[in-house]
């Protein structure tokens, strides 16, 4: 029974939690891949920023001797969603709508994000250096320690506050986006523009507001998965930076343009991770017993070393690419 | 359009005279050889995104690789390494690698014995497992016994660097020929993904692979293809001319490499095969109906550009004479790199160059420039009594990324095209 707790602990909390934050962060890229239908890199940075939104409105609260029964960074993280959705609002008017209302393809549009990328990247970092930021340096970080020795197990099942809460924040999250895109008017445009723009331009659909609403919706989700990466380790400039790619190959695994392929893509890049690193000797170990002297077991036991952990996604993303471009859900095509 | 162009080399002449002045010799000589071979990569992306439209962010992994290359043949012999148990136990881990191979390839092949269908995929997925796990089984003792007793890492060859050089062109086109085999089916912003994907593969590999590369440890001093600055002091002369002549000589020698490279380059893409490639380019459809060989000519076009991109890579290594994986960034590396075709002019040869030395020059003078900005403000701010700007060491450090930024998305707004744009000639 220890073997399967720390099994738990060591892969399906983890990768449950990294799931979360990629899926968070890949629905974001899928919408505007599927309304603007071009790759925004500049989308690591929007999480980024988020974080920081998040991190200022929290030692804010602090300083004014707010106390809060959950972490801060949950508390502000409505009104930091609000201030990144208009972040995001005015990137695309300042950068990405002159470009578009030029014509300009695609590729353009992607590298003008690169640029966003880099100048949000460069302000960051001239206002917060390049040191790491705490949200608990006031408040202390709650650790739950299930104690599991009832079925037989050694080891207590171990999750922090934040995990917690953030696994929560994302299920409602999800569940509220499903129900918009399925239910609520806005939402129904937006797939219909998805699926063909100039058809849903030509039934009435109001093609300015759908391009505005996407960037609202990506800018807040964004905000949500760059505060609880920060809030799950440290508020760094690069925080998200280093992470894009694992996002994208989780929009690119479910398919880009569906929304529930980015979720699904999310945790299935989220638990790869974590399984690929997983030590495999520590759940064999009673096998030992077992094998014969020559046979036993080594240290570690696992498919890559640990420093390999972000590779798992780009070795996923160019299978993906190879054998199904168009990944598990049909994803756009142009 | 000449003129335009004259003009533009003519401001980069004395802004480089203006550098000069203000940051002394030794600075801008030293930046001088580092644009040259950024010029060199830069025309290797020219080839391949501004001839072939295909669409590379993995400059990075090219770059990489240039410079493990050089490395490998111009570090002197690491006899410890040649004397002890490591190179059998390498080839014990080559074997295993090419047994693992015939394996995948055995498995790709069996619908040849029947094998089918959802069959066949089981049998592929099986033999990549297996293949995988031999591999590892023979090659993770070989690299513990490398790095702990072995003499550390492989170790150089002690050739030429020029021949470090070209073995960065070579080995940069072997990758290249893998990555574009395996992606260049692609559509643009899906090939840019995977590119980025396959140079941080690169990136990961060359700085875990200790016992190769020794890793985050760092390989030098690796020798100069030209005198060093040493050389010149020990027959006589001081230290201020032998470093100048030192440099001197090596930047000779990149502008050397780089003019062959623009000079054959022209004549290529001024021949009917440049024709071809702008063909394909344009509209792929069309040239494939006039019977081009549309994926084999981007394939060739991949990896002429990547093998410019491995020689300028080596290029860099050999002049900072250290190896450090821990060095690269996709900022600094990839990102940088498109900036300077954006803003030079996809598509032409000069533009590219021009780009180079011009936005490594931004690059490289943002810094002590916002340094200096930084600097007054704090004394004017000091004196209205708002206090001093803290960290501004730091923080101008980071205002070239900004910055990069900035130029960019002026370029992307107000010309698209590129400063000296691409030219089409219609009357031949």
């Amino acid at each position: 029974m220890t073997e399967l707790v720390f099994f738990i602990n060591q892969v399906v909390i983890s990768g449950a939690v990294l799931g979360c934050i990629y899926a968070l962060g890949a629905v974001g890229i899928t919408l505007v891949f599927g309304i603007l239908r071009f790759a925004h890199f500049a989308h690591s940075e929007l999480m980024t920023s988020g974080a920081f939104f998040a991190f200022l409105l929290a030692t804010l609260f602090a300083s004014w001797g707010i106390v809060t029964p959950i972490p801060t960074g949950f508390v502000v993280l409505p009104i930091a969603m609000v201030i990144s959705a208009v972040f995001a609002l005015g990137i695309d008017k300042g950068f990405y709508a002159p470009l578009r209302k030029r014509g300009a393809r695609p590729v353009t549009l992607l590298i003008a994000s690169i640029g966003v990328t880099l100048m949000i990247q460069g302000l960051i970092r001239l206002f917060f250096g390049a040191g790491s930021y705490s949200f608990f340096e006031t408040e202390i970080k709650e650790v739950f320690r299930i104690d599991l020795s009832a079925i037989g197990s050694t080891r207590p099942l171990v999750i922090t506050e934040p995990q917690l809460l953030m696994i929560i924040v994302t299920v409602i999250s999800v569940l509220v986006l499903h129900f918009f895109l399925t239910r609520s008017r806005l939402g129904k445009a937006m797939r219909a523009m998805a699926d063909n723009p100039d058809l849903a331009q030509v039934s009435g659909i109001n093609t300015t507001l759908v391009v505005r609403v996407t960037w609202v919706v990506a800018g807040a989700l964004a905000c949500m998965a760059g505060t609880m990466l920060a809030l799950d380790v440290t508020l760094k400039p690069d925080l998200a930076f280093n992470i894009i790619i694992p996002i994208f190959a989780a929009a690119i695994v479910g398919g880009l343009g569906q929304a529930y392929g980015a979720i699904a893509g999310g945790l299935l890049i989220g638990f790869a991770e974590s399984l690929a690193v997983f030590n495999w000797t520590m759940v064999l170990r009673p096998l030992n017993a077992i094998l014969p002297e020559t046979m036993q077991l080594p240290a570690t036991l696992s498919f890559v070393p640990t420093e390999y952990k972000l590779t798992v996604a780009f070795v996923i993303l160019v299978v993906v690419l190879l054998v199904k471009p168009t990944g598990i859900f049909k994803g756009a095509s142009s | 359009m000449i003129q335009r162009s004259l003009t533009l080399f003519a401001g980069l002449f004395v802004l480089i005279l203006v550098i000069g002045w203000a940051m002394g010799l030794p600075f801008t000589s030293s930046r001088l050889v580092e644009a040259a071979a950024y010029a060199l990569i830069a025309l290797g992306l020219n080839i391949q995104w501004g001839y072939g439209g295909l669409f590379n962010f993995g400059i990075m992994g090219f770059l990489m690789v240039g410079g493990f290359a050089v490395t490998f043949i111009s570090f002197p012999v690491n006899a410890a390494f040649w004397g002890s148990d490591g190179p059998m136990m390498l080839g014990k881990a080559l074997i295993a690698f090419a047994a693992a191979a015939i394996l995948v390839i055995a498995a790709r092949q069996s619908h040849r014995i029947g094998v089918r269908g959802r069959w066949k995929t089981a049998l592929t997925v099986l033999a990549w497992f297996v293949g995988y796990c031999l591999y590892r089984s023979q090659l993770d003792p070989a690299a513990a016994y490398i790095e702990t007793t072995g003499g550390g890492f492989v170790g150089g060859l002690g050739a030429h660097p020029l021949l470090g050089w070209l073995f960065g062109g070579v080995l940069a086109a072997g990758v290249a020929y893998i990555v574009g085999k395996v992606a260049l089916g692609l559509r643009t912003d899906y090939l840019a993904i995977a590119t980025i994907g396959i140079s941080e593969i690169i990136r990961a590999l060359i700085k875990n692979m200790d016992w190769l590369t020794r890793g985050t440890l760092t390989v030098s001093p690796i020798p100069w293809p030209t005198p060093l600055p040493q050389d010149y002091q020990a027959t006589g002369s001081d230290q201020f001319s032998s470093l100048m002549l030192a440099r001197g000589g090596f930047l000779v020698l990149a502008i050397a490499v780089l003019a062959i490279a623009i000079f054959l380059i022209s004549r290529a893409y001024s021949g009917p095969w440049g024709r071809m490639m702008r063909a394909i380019r344009d509209n792929h459809i069309a040239s494939a109906s006039m019977g081009k060989n549309v994926t084999a000519r981007q394939l060739e076009i991949f990896v002429f550009g990547s093998v410019l991109m491995g020689i300028g890579g080596a290029m860099l290594v050999s002049f900072t004479q250290i190896f450090d994986p821990s060095s690269y960034q996709p900022i600094n590396h990839t990102f940088l790199i498109w900036v300077m075709i954006i803003v030079g002019g996809a598509g032409n040869n000069w533009g590219a160059v021009f780009g180079a030395v011009l936005i490594w020059l931004v690059w490289v003078v943002s810094e002590p420039l916002a340094k200096v900005i930084f600097e007054f403000v704090s004394y004017w701010s000091t004196n209205v009594g708002w206090g001093a700007i803290p960290e501004i060491e730091s923080r101008s450090a980071q205002m070239r990324v900004f910055v990069l930024g900035l130029v960019i998305t002026i370029a992307l707004r107000y010309a698209p095209k590129g400063l000296i744009p691409e030219v089409v000639r219609r009357d031949v």
